[in-house]
């Protein structure tokens, strides 16, 4: 081992506080960044794999009854390498167990059971015999929520008529990886939402849609222009009821899943860099001073021959040390929190096989990135080193030179104690310094803030969602619509204070080929118990003519104030009507539509009617009521408020937790080391003068404050700015998530703020803590003897 | 001694010098290792120019011990550096043996430094984290022909000390350790400025001695600066300077052993 690497492990022996914080501070950067890569590159694989072998279409179209016959024509379009022809129905599972009955969709299987796109596959049980009525393959995500295994007897509303289904086999399907209708619903609901795999002819059979499809996937060959073969298939089904034909990205599921991988990918940039600029910026920082305390050393060695190469590589293999130390823990971590993500994501992916996986490039890529980061951080530093005269450096460095601020001159200083003047002096005197430092606190902040955002964000959600617009305390569906006696009636029920009622019905919107599927809420002009709110919050009106539409739903199918869009009703003579879009509201959540509820008749046409009343109750009789409604023949099912709240809140903290508190911790490093970092350097910069003020007889608490002062005054004039500069990141990361399902309001609540600012003062102090005792300890003879 | 007698047979053999003592005889019409010839020196200072060099002429011979005396200012520090290859002259020349040092490169002085001279400075200048073995290993470790660190601490008498840290090591013993550290390459220049500076009479003496042994030993060409005039009894040489020219160079007919100085 040469003496100067002897030098280099001894540096880094002395400096080890700081070199570990640095170290720390890449491990987060690699960290993050191995996480969230290695489970981008896990939900691709996993992605691909299943979409590949379970030959999962490329473009999909429904239409109202087509016959068999198209298929051919279909086929012969050009770029189209294979066509899977089905049925599809809408279907109800009055399941035990739940309020209102799940809802799903049937789809047929060809009779061989092996249809040759969007092949289900079987984990439990078997296939469906071909020309059993009674069999079906269930949707693995329903089948474990309600516990069904093969063998088990579900009851379904088949076009009406209640059947008893005999479950054979439990299914995943590259459709519905993640469980969604494509309608409501901010998250996939597991319980409420099934698919059901039949054979063919039972199908068609029970909807008299036997010899044609409504249904069509199509494989495209290599290199097919995926928008060409869609408009030759809409022309084609146009005359069958065609819906339009969609790519596969707007497949609801593959739609999710891609949001998610759009999202991992941007967190994969945002975060690293977050923290690698921190590390640079300390790298810089704890560089430089050493640099600075080292003149004399680096002056010798040049005169003792050790040329320019020999110096950068020996201050730039301290930086590599550190950067080293960092990637090996930071690649740990990587690949532990990464694989728990994809622990994570398996509950709301499901595929058939989910490795992880780590590949070596995402680790080179990230160890790579952080060298090159910590190598520019430590440059310039570097190249100062080198550039010393070796001459001229062996004289001990000049004093410093020191100005009266500004401040000082308007005479506020005199206002000060002595110990603030040496603070605002310090600071003022490098004022590049402070606003790295507070840069980086400012990021620490920042940090914390993200953490935090989505808890406060969905607070505010909760708020607008349940006490604002949902303000009913139980929600009553009918089986099917009833005239407004129903309403009446159950308001004479002991303990109901008000009763108000609804008509929702599923409809399908549409503008030229955008269309979503989701349900048309009508709305009496004085319904108080719903009401339409937006964000910011204020309360819409529903227009008296025309339809109002959730302004993310006016966004997908890129219609505002004054165009129509086509409503087709999904129930009933499913009659569809070309209707003026007259407001929109900022929802927060999901697609909604609404109208008037007079309109809406108008719409349905036959007699009023309603469909769900809504009613607050006295708490105290609130289960009785519950109960008895239940038994109630007309009732569909009874839905509680505060259920519906304690569900979302489940679901929401679930996979927000764990996101939270890494960034916390994440939040908490970055400020800790920052704050530690600037501590140690002002602590060597003027151990010199706090020694010698002690020997003149100062106390520890009054050099303490001298040099503690100025910490504090970095963490105070970086909160505000971290503060804002954590809104703005979260609102930037906010928009890289799915905006359909629900949308967080870019407003970060005062708790949030408060907790990243207590966080980053705990932090903060702890380093204080910590350098204190290193005050506390300076060696007084030691200090002054040495030539610096 | 064995240890010395080792280092003294090893130096003479590995390069194959010429006996000390011949070579001692030689010195006067003796073969110059450094040249300078009209050497001047101008710091620019802002808007004032200081001119620490106005013209030297100077040759160091081959295994010679000079002492450069002058006036704080005078600009020996800066004659120095500049035949040390720390710093080139504003104008003039310099050679070494036959390399010009004047319009060299960076690189090329480092080279020089690093294969040629040994340098001893006032504060010593070792490297705090490193023991006194390991601060001449600074050195061995990228010269070509080195003594072993260990051997080149047990000349300068501190082959007990070996392992401890300058802050563990008197003023005396530091610079003992700085020569150690300028000799272990068997450098051709030993250049030593205010060596005796930070210390007191009776440990500069025995500093002196070391810097005297070494010269007579390794035959290294030494030029010391000092203030202390009377230490210029052990030179050879004496050159004197003064506001950046040198006022006299005269040869010392009575050479004192370091044991008899008085100052
Ligand atoms: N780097 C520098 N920049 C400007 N002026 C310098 C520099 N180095 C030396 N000088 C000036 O050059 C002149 C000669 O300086 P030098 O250090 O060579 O003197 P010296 O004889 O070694 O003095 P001392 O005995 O005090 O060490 C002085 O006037 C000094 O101020
Ligand atoms: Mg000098």
């Amino acid at each position: 081992m040469t003496a100067l690497f002897r030098k280099l492990l001894r540096d880094l022996l002395r400096m080890r506080g700081q070199a570990v914080t640095i170290a720390i501070v890449v491990a987060c950067g690699i960290g993050s960044f191995v996480t969230l890569r290695s489970a981008y590159r896990s939900l691709l694989g996993a992605r691909d794999t299943y979409y590949e072998s379970s030959r999962f279409g490329d473009v999909f179209a429904q239409a109202k009854r087509a016959p068999e016959s198209v298929a051919a024509r279909i086929e012969a379009v050009p770029g189209v390498a294979v066509v899977e022809t089905r049925l599809v129905e809408p279907v109800m599972i009055p399941i035990e167990g739940l309020a209102e009955p799940a809802t799903g969709r049937l789809v047929t299987l060809p009779a061989n059971g092996n249809p040759r796109l969007n092949a289900p596959y079987i984990r439990k049980g078997r296939m469906v015999e071909p020309g059993r009525p009674d069999e079906a393959l269930i949707l693995e995500t329903f089948a474990t929520a309600h516990h069904l295994e093969p063998g088990a007897k579900v009851p379904v509303v088949i076009n009406g008529v209640l059947r008893q289904i005999h479950v054979v086999g439990v299914a995943l399907s590259p459709e519905y990886v993640i469980a969604v209708s494509g309608a409501q619903g901010f998250a996939p609901d597991h319980l409420r939402f099934a698919v059901l795999w039949m054979d063919r002819d039972v199908v068609a059979a029970a909807f008299d849609l036997k010899g044609s499809f409504d249904d069509v996937s199509v494989r495209l060959q290599p290199g097919a222009r995926s928008a060409e073969v869609r408009d030759r298939i809409d022309a084609i089904l146009k005359p069958y009821g065609g819906y339009g034909a969609v790519d596969r990205s707007r497949q609801p599921s593959s739609f999710f899943v891609d949001s998610e991988l759009l999202q991992l990918e941007s967190y994969a940039t945002i975060a690293p860099a977050i923290f690698l600029g921190v590390a640079a910026f300390l790298v810089n920082v704890v560089l430089s001073r050493l640099v600075h305390l080292q003149r004399p050393q680096i002056a010798t060695l040049k005169a003792l021959g050790y040329n320019d190469r020999e110096i950068a590589v020996h201050y730039l293999s301290i930086v590599l040390v550190v950067v080293a130390a960092g990637s090996l823990l930071g690649v740990a971590l990587g690949a532990w929190l990464g694989r728990g993500m994809l622990g994570l994501y398996q509950r709301y992916y499901h595929f058939p096989r989910f490795d992880y996986r780590l590949d070596a490039d995402v680790v080179g890529v990230g160890v790579s990135v952080s060298v090159v980061a910590a190598m520019l951080g430590g440059l310039t530093v570097v190249w100062r080193a080198v550039r010393l005269p070796a001459a001229e450096a062996m004289k001990p460095d000049a004093p410093p030179t020191y100005r009266r601020s500004l401040l000082e001159r308007m005479g506020i200083t005199r206002l000060l104690g002595g110990s603030a003047l040496m603070v605002l002096r310090e600071m003022t005197r490098r004022p590049l310094r402070t606003l790295l430092s507070c840069t980086g606190i400012a990021f620490g902040v920042a940090v914390v803030v993200v953490g935090f955002y989505t808890r406060g964000a969905l607070d505010v959600i909760v708020d607008l969602q349940f006490e604002q617009a949902q303000r009913e305390d139980l929600t009553v569906s009918f089986v099917r619509p009833v005239d407004g006696r129903v309403s009446r009636e159950l308001a004479q029920l002991p303990g109901v204070l008000r009763v108000e009622s609804e008509r929702v019905v599923p409809v399908r919107v549409r503008k030229g080929p955008r269309f979503r599927e989701t349900t048309i809420t009508g709305l009496s002009r004085d319904a108080d118990l719903r009401r339409i709110v937006e964000w910011p919050r204020r309360i819409v009106e529903v227009p008296e003519e025309g339809v109002l539409l959730s302004a993310a739903l006016a966004r997908v199918l890129d219609v505002g104030v004054g165009d129509s869009v086509v409503v087709e009703v999904l129930e009933g003579d499913r009659r569809s009507r070309e209707v003026r879009v007259a407001a929109l509201a900022n929802e927060m959540f999901g697609l909604g539509v609404y109208m008037s509820l007079p309109s809406l008749q108008g719409l349905l046409g036959g007699a009023p009617a309603v469909s769900v009343a809504l009613l607050t109750v006295d708490a105290r009789s609130e289960p009785q009521l519950d109960a008895r409604l239940k038994r109630l023949p007309v009732v569909a099912g009874v839905a509680r408020r505060r259920e519906i709240i304690a569900q979302f809140e489940r679901q929401s903290a679930e996979s927000m937790n764990v996101t939270s508190v890494i960034l916390t911790i994440f939040g908490c490093v970055i400020a800790v080391a920052v704050v530690y970092n600037n501590a140690r350097i002002a602590l060597s910069m003027r151990g010199r003068d706090l020694a010698s003020l002690r020997v003149l007889g100062f106390t520890r608490q009054e050099i303490s404050s001298v040099l503690l002062g100025e910490l504090g005054a970095h963490v105070a004039l970086a909160l505000v700015p971290g503060m804002y500069l954590g809104k703005l990141l979260a609102s930037t990361m906010m928009s890289a998530t799915d905006q359909e399902t629900y949308r967080m309001p870019a407003v970060v609540t005062p708790d949030v703020y408060a907790l990243a600012v207590g966080v980053t003062i705990a932090a903060a102090v702890a380093s204080a803590f910590v350098v204190r005792r290193q005050l506390d300890h300076l060696d007084l003879v030691g200090v002054l003897k040495a030539r610096e | 001694m064995v240890v010395e007698e080792k280092v003294r047979r090893s130096l003479r053999g590995a390069q194959g010098r010429p006996d000390v003592t011949t070579e001692r005889a030689a010195i006067g019409g003796g073969e110059a290792v450094l040249f300078a010839r009209g050497l001047t020196k101008v710091y620019r200072m802002g808007e004032v120019d200081v001119v620490a060099l106005r013209g030297i002429d100077v040759e160091l011979f081959r295994g010679e011990f000079v002492v450069l005396l002058g006036a704080s200012g005078s600009g020996k520090s800066t004659l120095l550096n500049i035949l040390g290859g720390l710093d080139v002259p504003t104008s003039g020349e310099v050679r070494y043996c036959d390399h010009d040092l004047s319009a060299a490169a960076e690189s090329t002085l480092t080279r020089y430094r690093r294969e040629h001279v040994g340098f001893v400075f006032q504060f010593y200048n070792l490297i705090p984290s490193l023991t006194a073995r390991e601060n001449v290993a600074l050195v061995t470790d990228i010269a070509e022909a080195p003594i072993a660190p260990e051997d080149a601490l047990s000349l300068v008498g501190l082959a007990e000390r070996m392992d401890h840290f300058p802050s563990e090591l008197s003023g005396g013993e530091q610079q003992r350790v700085a020569i150690a550290r300028a000799i272990a390459k068997r450098p051709d220049l030993v250049l030593c400025d205010e060596p005796t500076g930070a210390l007191d009479y009776r440990t500069g003496q025995i500093v002196l001695e070391v810097l005297s042994r070494v010269n007579r030993e390794l035959g290294a060409t030494t030029a010391v600066i000092t203030h202390n005039a009377p230490i210029a009894q052990m030179a050879d040489r004496i050159i004197e300077m003064s506001d950046g020219r040198i006022r006299s160079v005269r040869e010392n007919a009575a050479k004192l052993s370091p044991a008899d100085l008085r100052w």
